[in-house]
C-alpha cells in the first residue's frame, strides 16, 4: 500500500481518497490480512463517502474507523462507553462508536469529526467556538465534545446553562475544560440557531 | 471480545428462532439478541459475556418501537430508545416517573442507542461480576461463591440479597415500571403472552446466574402500563455519587393519588438498594387511607428497609434509603397539577 505519513494520517490527506476506492483487504496498516471465515463484507458511508470493507465481524465502528479507515480524528478514551472521546453521529444521532458494531452500522449515514468542513473550507461554527472560547487543553476529548454538542444543540437541549452540563455529561474531560466547554456551546448555539 | 457469529433476521419471528440458545433466563447464554448493544457489547469487550451467536434485532419497525399513550394507559414498544421515549409530551404528562427514570439515566449518546427492552435487561455493575479475574462470582461462575460478601461492596444490595449474591440491579426505568404495575409484551415459540413486569426478574433462589423469566428465544416486544390517579402526581428521586451520569446508589420511584388530605393510592418503587427491581407494598400500606406527613412518609420508609441487610461498606445504605424515600414522597405530594389534579 502506500505509506502514509503520520501527517497525512492525523489529517486525513490526500492518501484517504486512494483507499477508499478499493476494498481494504490489502491494505491495512498492520499488514498483509489472512481472510478468516469471521470476516464479513460491509459497506460503510462515512461523511458522504462509501467504502467497501472485509472485516472481523467484532470490529467495532471506532476501530473500522480509526485502524481501517484511517479517520483517527474520533478518539478513544475507555473503550467502555463511559466517556463520550468516540462520540459520533449515525443517522444524524449522537451515539458511542466504542460500543456499536461496524455490522449494525451498514446502511446509515455515519458522521465524524473529519465531516465538519472540508479542507479549505469554514470551520463548523462548533469548532470554530472551541477556538474562539478556549473549550480544551489538551484536546484529547475535543473532537467527542464537539460532535456531542452539535447534536445537543440540535436536540434542543442547550438552552440553559445547566441544560447544557446535564445533556453534555456523557463527555468527560480530564483537563476539566467543562465551563469553556459551556460557553462554546453557548456562543455556537446562537449560528446554529440562525443567529 | 471472543469470536461469534452475527446473524440479522429478518422480522421477529425469524429472531425468535435463531435466538433459541438464549436459554432460560441465563445470565451468560450460546445466544444473545443484539439491540443497543450498550450492555452486550460492553460486557463481551469485558468477556464476561460470550455468546457463540449475536442476533441483532434491528430496529423491526414501527409498530415495536411505537410509544402509544390513550385514557387506557400506555403502551412502549421495546424497541423505542430510551431518549425517545423520555421526550415524549405525553409520557412527560401523564407518566413523569417514567420519563424521568429514562432522562436520569446513562447519557445522551447512551439513550439515543439503547432500547427499553435491552434496558430492563442490563447487567449488574458488580465490579466482581464485570471482571472474569475475579474467580468467585455466582452470578458469572455458578458455584464459585460472591467475593463481594467480603470485598468492596459499598454499592451493593441491601434488599433481597442472600449469601449466594448481594449484586444490585442497577437500572432505573424498571423501578417507575414495577411502582406502576406495568406488564411486559413477549414474542415466543408459542406466540405472544403478557406478564406483570414484577414476575420478569428472578431473585436470587440460589442460582444468581437466572435472572429472568424469559423463555428461550423470547423477544420482549412491548411494556404496557395501566391508566391511574397516580400517574400524574408520580416522580423518580434519583441519589448518586456525582450529579449526572452515574448509576443511583438509592433511588425511589413514587406515584400518589391524593384526595383532600387523604392518600387514595401510593405506588413505591426502589432503585439502587436491592437484587432486582423492587416494590414495597409494605409502605404503600402504611400510607393509603392516611394523610402524608413527614412522620407517616418515614414510617413508610421504615417498613421499606425493615428487612434490609448491610454488608459492612454499604451499611450507609438504609439510613440513605429511608431519607431517599421520604423526600421522594413529600415532593410528589408537593407537586402543583393542572387541572384535574388528584
Ligand atoms: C457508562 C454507562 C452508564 C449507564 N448508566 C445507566 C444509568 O444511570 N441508569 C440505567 O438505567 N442504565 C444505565 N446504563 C445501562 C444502559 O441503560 C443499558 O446498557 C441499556 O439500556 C441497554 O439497552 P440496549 O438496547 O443497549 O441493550 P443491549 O445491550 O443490546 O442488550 C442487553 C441485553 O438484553 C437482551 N435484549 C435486548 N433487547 C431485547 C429484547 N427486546 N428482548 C429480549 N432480550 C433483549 C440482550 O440479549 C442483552 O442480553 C449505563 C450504561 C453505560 C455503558
Ligand atoms: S471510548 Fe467510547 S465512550 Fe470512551
Ligand atoms: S481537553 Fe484534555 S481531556 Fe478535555
Amino acid at each position: 500500500m502506500t505509506t502514509l505519513s503520520r501527517r497525512e494520517v492525523l489529517t486525513g490527506g490526500a492518501a484517504l481518497a486512494a483507499i477508499s476506492i478499493e476494498p481494504l483487504i490489502a491494505q491495512q496498516t498492520d499488514g498483509p490480512k489472512t481472510p478468516s471465515p469471521r470476516d464479513v463484507p460491509l459497506h460503510l458511508t462515512v461523511n458522504g463517502k462509501h467504502h467497501e470493507l472485509y472485516i472481523d465481524v467484532r470490529l467495532t465502528v471506532l476501530d473500522a474507523l480509526r485502524e481501517h479507515l484511517h479517520l483517527t480524528g474520533t478518539k478513544k478514551g475507555c473503550d467502555q462507553g463511559q466517556c463520550g472521546a468516540c462520540t459520533i453521529h449515525i443517522s444524524g444521532q449522537r451515539v458511542l462508536s466504542c460500543l456499536t458494531l461496524a455490522v449494525c452500522a451498514q446502511d446509515k449515514s455515519i458522521e465524524t469529526i473529519e465531516g465538519l468542513a472540508g479542507k479549505g473550507q469554514a470551520l463548523h461554527p462548533m469548532q470554530q467556538a472551541f477556538i474562539d472560547q478556549d473549550g480544551l487543553q489538551c484536546g484529547y476529548c475535543t473532537p467527542g465534545q464537539i460532535m456531542s454538542a452539535i447534536a445537543c444543540v440540535k436536540e434542543g437541549h442547550a438552552k440553559t446553562d445547566s441544560e447544557i452540563q446535564e445533556y453534555m455529561s456523557g463527555n468527560l474531560c480530564r483537563c476539566a475544560a467543562y465551563p469553556k466547554i459551556v460557553a462554546a456551546i453557548k456562543q455556537a448555539r446562537g449560528k446554529m440557531e440562525g443567529g | 471480545m471472543r469470536s461469534f457469529v452475527f446473524e440479522r433476521a429478518a422480522d421477529l419471528p425469524q429472531a425468535v428462532k435463531l435466538g433459541a440458545g438464549t436459554r432460560q433466563g441465563q445470565t451468560d447464554a450460546p445466544a444473545q439478541f443484539l439491540a443497543g448493544g450498550t450492555t452486550l457489547i460492553d460486557l463481551m469487550k469485558l468477556e464476561v459475556l460470550t455468546p457463540q451467536r449475536v442476533v441483532h434485532l434491528q430496529s423491526p419497525g414501527a409498530p415495536w418501537s411505537a410509544i402509544e399513550v390513550s385514557p387506557n394507559g400506555a403502551r412502549l414498544g421495546a424497541f423505542a430508545k430510551m431518549s425517545t421515549v423520555a421526550d415524549d409530551a405525553r409520557v412527560l404528562a401523564q407518566y413523569p416517573v417514567i420519563a424521568q427514570s429514562l432522562q436520569l439515566a446513562a447519557s445522551a449518546q447512551i439513550r439515543n442507542m439503547a432500547t427499553l427492552g435491552g434496558n430492563v435487561l442490563q447487567r449488574t455493575r458488580c465490579p466482581y461480576y464485570r471482571d472474569p479475574s475475579w474467580s468467585a462470582c455466582n452470578k458469572r461462575v455458578p458455584g464459585s461463591g460472591c467475593a463481594a460478601i467480603h470485598g468492596f461492596n459499598r454499592n451493593h444490595a441491601i434488599l433481597g440479597v442472600d449469601e449466594n449474591c448481594i449484586s444490585q440491579y442497577p437500572g432505573d426505568f424498571a423501578i417507575a415500571l414495577i411502582a406502576l404495575d406495568a406488564r411486559v409484551e413477549l414474542m415466543g415459540a408459542e406466540g405472544t403472552r403478557l406478564i406483570p413486569f414484577a414476575s420478569l426478574h428472578t431473585g436470587v433462589q440460589s442460582q444468581p446466574h437466572i435472572e429472568t423469566t424469559l423463555k428461550p428465544g423470547e423477544i420482549i416486544i412491548a411494556f404496557h402500563v395501566p391508566a391511574g390517579a397516580w400517574t400524574r402526581r408520580s416522580l423518580y428521586l434519583k441519589v448518586r455519587d456525582r450529579a449526572s451520569y452515574e448509576f443511583a446508589i438509592a433511588s425511589a420511584a413514587v406515584a400518589l393519588s391524593i384526595e383532600g388530605e387523604e392518600v387514595r393510592e401510593a405506588r413505591i418503587g426502589l432503585g439502587g438498594m436491592a437484587y432486582r427491581p423492587w416494590r414495597s407494598q409494605e409502605a404503600e400500606n402504611i400510607l393509603i387511607g392516611n394523610p402524608l406527613t413527614e412522620s407517616s412518609a418515614a414510617a413508610a420508609a421504615a417498613a421499606a428497609l425493615k428487612s434490609a441487610i448491610g454488608h459492612g461498606h454499604n451499611d450507609y445504605k438504609p439510613e440513605l434509603a429511608r431519607r431517599t424515600i421520604v423526600r421522594a414522597l413529600l415532593e410528589a405530594k408537593a407537586l402543583q397539577l393542572s387541572s384535574g389534579a388528584s
